[in-house]
């Protein structure tokens, strides 16, 4: 290729140079057809079948090559890697939701642990609260049995105070009456005006 | 004669390597044939070798492959839709060709295959060939429906249908236009740029002073030709997928 490019750069320049005088001589020496040199390379239509025959042979397998092995292969990479993707994407959410049910299992847990606990202390409370009471109860019975007990004996001992005092009245009055009057007056006519009088 | 060399049309000569004449038709196997086989054999080369491996997680060069494979499948979806699937190969092939063709050709002494109208012509007849042969299979005489829009007033109709109709027949020749012009006129300012180089600095100091600027044009214009490389066959491939789109939904 290389040596056929030099050889046409020798060759183009004289046919620049000499467009007319030279012409069939360059066209002996390079092999090129006689239209080439006229017209501008791209436009030539002598060179137009042999290029579209190439382009379709070249084209041609390459799409094969394309359609039957290349493409199937990128394709398999492309779908083998989204396939490993989305699995480890559902892994990874699978392992999500374990951690996310151990969480809520444990939080579970701990609520009911707190729940006994606040009932363990209620019911303590109020076994204390209850012992209490009790005992409070008991001290007030007995202070009040002792209240009962001390006002029996008051009064025992006002009424005996006061059975005094009328005797005392009693004999009282019949020493006046008889220092009064002279005579004696009847032991239940004193005691009846005492009474009367006491009340 | 170093203002002789710098014949900017040089490069698209086309040099017989191996003279075939069969029926009077000039089949010969020349330097343009040389480079349809180069690029088959490099693109095909290419991704058949980095993709042998079929790895997991891919390699560089595995992943341009990849790359150019889904690129060229979303544009195809996109364009045409799933439907349109079935002609992955066609636009994948015509993509990848014209592609390696369009980057060969900017190795110095390299032939550019796609700056020959016959070629890229070659390829838009395809095309189009492929859209009509495939609408008529598909919708029958209903492809006509592909010249008529709908929505169009009935006294307009006439001359709407004769502009669609011209506008259906323009499409391989603006296709193919498009990317040998591209590439012709790239390689035809590169080469007059270097050729600056190489006559100036034959002028001794100053020349070669002074030839620093159109070096520094051709450097630039080496990687604007890449780009356009890049460019040309996207817009090729893209407008493929477009009037496949066609074929497959000619009722607009």
């Amino acid at each position: 290729m290389f040596v056929t490019s030099a050889f046409a750069e020798e060759a183009a320049p004289a046919v620049e140079g000499g467009h007319t005088g030279t012409e069939g001589d360059t066209h002996s020496s390079t092999g090129v057809p006689a239209e080439a040199h006229g017209v501008f390379p791209p436009f030539d239509p002598a060179t137009f079948p042999s290029q579209l025959l190439w382009l379709a042979i070249t084209f041609g397998l390459f799409y094969l090559f394309l359609k039957k092995v290349v493409m199937p292969r990128v394709g398999g990479i492309i779908d083998v890697r989204n396939d490993r993707i989305t699995q480890d994407l559902d892994h990874a959410a699978r392992l999500k939701g374990e951690a996310d049910a151990a969480v809520a299992a444990y939080e579970q847990e701990l609520a009911e642990a707190k729940t006994r606990a606040n009932a363990i202390g209620q019911q303590a409370n109020d076994a204390a609260k209850a012992e209490a009471e009790t005992a409070r109860k008991k001290i007030e019975a007995a202070l009040d049995q002792k209240l009962g007990e001390a006002e029996a004996r008051i009064s025992s001992i006002k009424a005996n105070a006061m059975k005094e005092v009328g005797t005392i009245a009693e004999d009282t009055a019949s020493a006046i009456v008889e220092a009064l009057v002279g005579g004696k007056a009847s032991k239940a006519e004193i005691a009846a005006a005492v009474k009367s009088v006491a009340r | 004669m170093a203002a002789d060399k710098v014949d900017p049309i040089h490069q698209f000569h086309i040099v017989k390597l191996i003279p075939i004449n069969i029926g009077g038709y000039d089949l010969s196997f020349t330097n343009s044939a040389l480079f349809m086989v180069a690029t088959v054999a490099v693109a095909s080369a290419f991704l058949y070798l980095t993709t042998s491996s079929r790895s997991l997680i891919p390699t560089r060069l595995q992943s341009i492959s990849e790359m150019a494979y889904e690129f060229v499948g979303n544009m195809l979806r996109d364009a045409a839709g799933t439907q349109g699937m079935k002609f992955f190969p066609f636009v994948f092939s015509l993509f990848m060709f014209v592609l390696v063709a369009n980057l060969l050709g900017l190795f110095p002494y390299f032939f550019t295959v796609t700056s020959h109208i016959i070629v890229t012509f070659g390829l838009a007849a395809l095309v189009i060939g492929t859209v009509v042969v495939y609408g008529f299979m598909k919708h029958g005489l209903g492809f006509l429906k592909l010249f008529v829009p709908h929505g169009v007033p009935v006294y307009l109709l006439p001359l709407v249908v004769l502009i669609e109709v011209i506008s259906f027949v323009s499409r391989p020749v603006s296709l193919s236009v498009r990317l040998f012009a591209n590439m012709l006129a790239g390689h035809i300012t590169l080469k007059v740029f270097s050729g600056f180089v190489v006559s100036l600095s034959a002028l001794g100091a100053v020349g070669v002073a002074g030839s620093v600027l159109p070096l520094a044009m051709a450097v630039a214009l080496t990687a604007l030709e890449l780009l356009v490389a890049f460019l040309q066959a996207y817009v090729f491939a893209v407008l493929t997928c477009m009037y496949l789109n066609d074929a497959l939904h000619p009722g607009h």
